[in-house]
């Protein structure tokens, strides 16, 4: 991400995992400026930061990245401000479907079934569409993106820098330690989410909605979910009722994608 | 240049000579005036400044603080429950030292809805390491809001500082408001630790507990060095504007038995008090506290002390008054009026003199005189 970026570019990071990866002071692990800022306030505080750098005549790129829980939750209010006023920025969520950093409580990115430390039995909610609320707020730029899909992830952000206004790339992040399931699977478990059709990768540039060559194969051909929720602990033992509700779904979001790229053509 | 004014319109003006390069802010009653006003200099062309209109007062102090980090000047506005909503931001923005000025116009808190004067909001601020000024007049207001800005962006301090307004006692009061030539009283802003692509930092991460309180201690450190900023500029003020402030505004004190302690508009109020009581042959006098961060050092040796507090801490007392009390020991008599814009004449303020009963509190309107 951050080599897709160079380095004039600044990091704006809330309350997340990535609060921990820098490592402690006063040491950072980073080689580009990063702005720890409070959980709900990446988007506004990245507002104040790109117009402060426009307005004095500097391109540094201010690129959010924040988790699904300072994005989805406590961050949106902050965030639909910051593209709604058309805040020069790239706005990345790593969306690991939990807050990890205390322990795999249940966020609005949470699936369906996942059980979570808040939700023992498995969530009863249905994942919140983020990206449709950022669409309606229609940015220059949207993206999906997958982390077991890194040179995907690395034009998508190339790309997203290349706009004016607002952007947004929303990165499924697989989780071993949330998601219970072997670390060396992690890329597997992201390509499983493709294939299943349980992640989507898409752009939406202009309102042009293009759907991503992995995904066009899910879609006509999509590998049975069971596959991508059996090797997950996250997903042990769930209902299979749940599991016919997450296949409608899945069904029906490819559905929904094939008309607006088809509408948008 | 002499105008006509309201201490909302004051505020902005000075804002607008001060320079801010963003000002972010939200509305909320009875501040909208400064950020209208400030909103029409940046559309206008008379301020060259990047206004952003945001989502909450949370995301405005939240932008202030992203854009001062940058190293350029901000100006956020406020009132109340915006101040409240601020909260966190506040603690932040004090904490990663940042020069932020803003202007808050003290309102009573909800429930009920109540729109008018109460000092509660700013109080509830105390803590936060940001500094704290209270004005009387619209005259003060405006000088007040510039000398901020040298005062916070001063390397020896490097804080916060928010400037109080009495609620429509004075955000919505015409009085007269003599503008200056600023010439080079704000020195321009350097932020020694301003972010920077070429060298690249990482701003408030993990930090802990062998550290942590170094930061809170710098924040102390700076809060006491900023005593000497604050009595350099209201000099340097005086010298080039003719306009004296100081910690307090004492009237007739020298001499008196009995000083009453007050802030903001009640604190000017008390002064045609003083004259009232001395008519009747009782000292009195007024020391209007107007920086309540960092506190002032009073000298009430020998004074009988009554303090009017415009907020309540409850199960404790009133917050001014528990102050000083902590601070110099004084015996006092709190009286505790103008609450939510409660009505409180000079009359009333020479009846709580007469009838003063030190060591206790009193409750303008519920408690009966004696």
């Amino acid at each position: 991400m951050l080599k897709a970026a160079g380095p004039d570019t600044v990091m704006v990071v809330p309350a997340c995992c990535t609060s921990i990866l820098q490592g402690i002071y006063p040491n950072t692990a980073f080689n580009v400026p990063v702005y720890n800022i409070a959980f709900g306030a990446a988007a506004a505080c990245a507002s104040g930061m790109s117009n402060a750098f426009r307005a004095a005549g500097k391109k540094t790129n201010v690129i959010v990245y924040a988790g699904d829980g300072g994005t989805l939750d406590i961050g949106i209010q902050a965030m639909s401000g910051a593209f709604e006023r058309g805040t020069d920025f790239l706005y990345i969520c790593y969306d690991n479907e939990a807050y990890g950093n205390t322990g795999m409580q249940r966020s609005g990115g949470t699936p369906m079934g996942a059980k979570t430390t808040t939700t023992p039995t498995g969530k009863t909610d249905a994942k919140k569409d983020i990206d449709r609320i950022i669409a309606a707020h229609d940015p220059p730029y949207l993206a999906t993106a997958c982390a077991a899909y890194p040179q995907d992830l690395f034009r998508k952000v190339q790309k997203a820098l290349t706009f004016r206004g607002p952007t947004f790339i929303h990165i499924l992040a697989p989780c071993p330690p949330g998601w219970r399931y072997p670390t060396e699977k992690s890329v597997e478990m992201g390509k499983l989410a493709v294939k299943t059709g349980m992640w989507v990768l898409y752009e939406r540039e202009y309102g042009k909605v293009t759907i991503g060559p992995q995904s066009k194969v899910a879609m006509k051909k999509p590998l049975p979910l069971e596959e991508y929720l059996s090797p997950q602990g996250r997903f042990k033992g769930i209902d299979t009722r749940v599991v016919e509700i997450l296949k409608q779904r899945i069904a029906k979001n490819f559905q929904r994608l094939a008309a607006e790229e088809e509408a948008s053509a | 240049m002499k105008k006509i004014a309201t201490g909302n319109k004051a505020v902005a003006e000075a804002v607008k000579q001060a320079g801010p390069t963003v000002v972010a802010a939200y509305p909320i009653t009875p501040q909208t005036e400064i950020v209208e006003q400030i909103a029409e200099f940046v559309t206008s062309g008379q301020m060259p400044a990047k206004y952003i209109a945001v989502e909450s007062e949370h995301s405005a102090m939240a932008a202030c603080i992203g854009a001062s980090i940058t190293g350029i000047r901000t100006f956020t506005a406020t009132s109340s429950h915006g101040l409240l909503y601020m909260h966190e931001m506040t603690n932040w923005a004090a904490g990663a030292r940042l020069p932020i000025v803003m202007a808050n116009v003290n309102r009573s808190l909800g429930p009920g809805w109540n729109i008018w004067a109460e000092h509660t909001d700013a109080l509830q601020e105390r803590d936060t390491g940001g500094l704290q000024v209270y004005v009387s007049t619209v005259q003060e207001a405006y000088d007040a809001t510039l000398m901020a800005f040298r005062i916070a962006e001063h390397n020896n301090v490097l804080l916060p500082v928010m400037i109080n307004l009495d609620g429509f006692l004075l955000s919505h009061i015409m009085q007269p408001v003599d503008t200056v030539e600023l010439g080079d009283f704000i020195p321009a802003i350097h932020l020694p630790h301003a972010i920077d692509p070429k060298h690249p930092a990482g701003y408030g991460t993990l930090t802990g507990p062998d550290q942590q309180f170094k930061f809170r201690w710098e924040i102390e450190r700076s809060m006491r060095d900023s005593v000497k900023v604050i009595e350099e500029t209201e000099k340097e003020f005086a010298k080039r504007f003719g306009r004296k402030y100081g910690f307090t505004e004492d009237y007739r004190c020298d001499d008196a038995e009995v000083i009453i302690i007050a802030l903001g508009t009640l604190g000017k109020e008390a002064e045609v008090a003083v004259d009232l009581l001395r008519n009747e042959g009782i000292k009195a006098g007024s020391m209007r506290i107007r920086w309540l961060r960092p506190f002032p050092k009073l000298n009430l040796k020998g004074k009988e002390v009554v303090v009017i507090d415009r907020d309540y801490s409850f199960g404790f007392g009133g917050i001014v008054a528990n102050e000083i009390k902590a601070k110099t020991g004084a015996s006092l008599y709190s009286v505790i009026a103008g609450i939510g814009g409660q009505e409180v004449t000079y009359d009333d303020i020479a009846g709580f003199v007469r009838t003063r009963r030190m060591g206790e509190e009193f409750w303008f309107g519920v408690n009966a005189h004696v």
